[in-house]
């Protein structure tokens, strides 16, 4: 990080992956700064996760050149919540962690996802959206500074996913971890990034800044505006 | 407003009348009385004492052919011969020590075998050193029957209680092995990825995902183990052999008393039926976070 003087969380340059000789990510040159939310918008097969795992550091023996900085802290919130189901909650959710009070901080931590009391159950034992607000524990625990979040709430139902979206928000807003949120769901990239690319064909089609306080929902006119760009973008076509 | 959207609770009446001590309790008006319709492709209602049916009914065929003479006590004894040899053999003490003696067999080659199979699904399903040296040998030990090794048991280690341990041992640590190994090597990738995510050291990943993925596995195995012990039991206390149930029933064969080797059959049944019972509590006790699944 020598010849910026910025402050970035990451920072890639030139990085590019590909699979069977055909390029998944194509140069991307990606900054996000401490504590920015960034939200990673794309169709399937564009790349989205790709990168994501690039930047967990996940894809050993992916073929690939370019550059990449990520900060050693850094945690994975996964689309199932990956929770293991012979630890009980509150060991899945200090699982790795030393020190004398790692207890005492995942139950913290359960607490600000609203599961206090439930240190004890078996993950099998909660919802689908408790199961994910558990891994969120789990990452967030660690206090990391770059958390990655490959679609974390694709698999919820609707109602579930407007309230991890409250939580994560918030959480987010108290922690303050730089973001970076895969996902498919343009109202979802919306409601909760400062920052929304669009990544097409392995490279950047889209950047937009949302410029809105949250809560968001009351903003119909602007987000009517964002949606409207970025499903362009996707090429959806926008019937009005 | 016009249009009224205060919320009710279900079953609860108006709420002008809640004001009752009571607490709105759904469950009370509504009726939940057993239904009885089954659906129409099911086996049908279970029945009672369904499983001691089959059992009480060959029993009374015994009691009845031998009461009747049909069923000649050479060929099998008559049920009360068989409770009151039962009880002669326990009054002078034979019946008890020689089932001591089959039970340490059992019981000693079980668990040096369980625990070899342990030990070395260990070291070849957690490195691939391990893998190249241990898991060819055992597949092809696994190929050849345990109890085609008992002539060169038997040279080797004569025939004392050594071979016998020997053989059981051997016989055993095959299916721990065998279901503990497939069972680490089949650790769901997504843990190893969150295990990386997570920084868990080696030591870490093993004691905490590793090991206790595995674990269901090694449970399988080790029911398996327990019959094939006293299989192994059986057969090598029937060769050579100066004391044990197995022996006890190989002289009541030289004297055509069929009622002691009822009495053996018993012993081995309840004795193969009640360790069985052990394990699997053992494993319900081990796997307590897996009953969560089912219901």
């Amino acid at each position: 990080m020598a010849q910026d003087d910025r402050q970035l969380t990451v920072r890639t340059r030139g990085l590019s992956r590909g699979f069977d000789g055909r390029a998944v990510l194509n140069n991307i040159d990606l900054e996000i700064a401490p504590g920015e939310f960034v939200a990673l918008l794309g169709r399937s097969g564009s790349g989205k996760s790709t990168l994501l795992r690039a930047l967990a550091e996940l894809d050993h023996g992916v073929p690939g050149s370019g550059t990449l900085e990520v900060p050693q802290k850094r945690a994975v919130v996964f689309q199932d919540s990956r929770l293991l189901p012979w630890a009980r909650v509150l060991d899945n959710v200090i699982l790795g962690l030393d020190g004398d009070d790692a207890a005492e901080r995942g139950r913290t931590a359960l607490a600000e996802v609203g599961l206090a009391g439930r240190e004890k159950a078996w993950p099998t034992e909660l919802s689908g959206g408790e199961q994910q607000r558990v891994s969120l524990a789990r990452s967030l625990v660690r206090e990391p500074e770059l958390l990655l979040a490959d679609e974390p709430f694709g698999a919820l139902d609707a109602l579930t996913k407007i309230r991890m979206h409250g939580l994560l928000q918030e959480l987010c807003a108290k922690h303050r971890p730089a973001v970076l949120l895969v996902t498919h769901d343009v109202d979802e990239a919306i409601a909760l990034a400062d920052r929304v690319l669009v990544l097409d064909h392995g490279s950047f089609a889209v950047e937009l800044t949302i410029d809105l306080p949250h809560p968001r929902a009351d903003h119909v006119v602007e987000i009517a505006e964002y949606r409207r760009t970025l499903l362009e973008a996707l090429g959806v076509e926008v019937s009005v | 407003m016009s249009v009224s959207v205060e919320p009710r609770r279900f079953g609860s009446g108006l709420a002008g009348d809640a004001d009752t001590d009571q607490k709105p309790d759904p469950g009370a008006t509504a009726d939940l009385s057993p239904r009885t319709t089954r659906s129409r492709l099911a086996p049908g209602k279970p029945i009672k004492f369904g499983l001691v049916i089959g059992p009480a009914l060959l029993l009374v065929a015994w009691i009845v052919t031998s009461a009747t003479g049909v069923l000649d006590p050479k060929t099998l004894s008559a049920p009360w011969t068989v409770v009151t040899t039962a009880w002669e053999l326990i009054g002078d003490g034979r019946l008890q020590s020689n089932m001591w003696t089959s039970v340490q067999r059992a019981l000693i080659g079980g668990v040096i075998g369980v625990v070899l199979g342990l030990v070395l699904a260990l070291a070849a399903g957690l490195s691939r050193i391990g893998e190249a040296l241990i898991d060819g040998p055992v597949q092809i030990k696994r190929s050849i029957p345990t109890l085609a090794l008992m002539p060169l048991a038997i040279l080797w280690f004569g025939i004392g209680e050594e071979m016998k341990i020997l053989l059981i041992a051997l016989s055993v640590f095959v299916p721990v092995y065998i279901n503990t190994y497939s069972a680490l090597r089949g650790i769901d990738a997504r843990y190893v990825e969150l295990a990386e995510t997570l920084d868990l050291s080696r030591a870490r990943f093993v004691r905490r995902i590793a090991l206790p993925g595995a674990l269901p596995g090694f449970f399988t195995g080790l029911r398996l183990s327990v019959t094939i012990a006293w299989l192994a039991l059986v057969v090598v206390e029937q060769v050579n052999a100066s004391s044990g149930i197995g022996y006890l029933m190989y002289q009541a064969r030289n004297y055509g008393m069929t009622e002691i080797i009822i009495v053996g059959l018993v012993v081995y049944a309840i004795l193969g039926f009640g360790s069985d019972l052990l394990v699997r509590a053992a494993e319900r006790k081990a796997l307590a976070w897996r009953r969560t699944i089912g219901n």
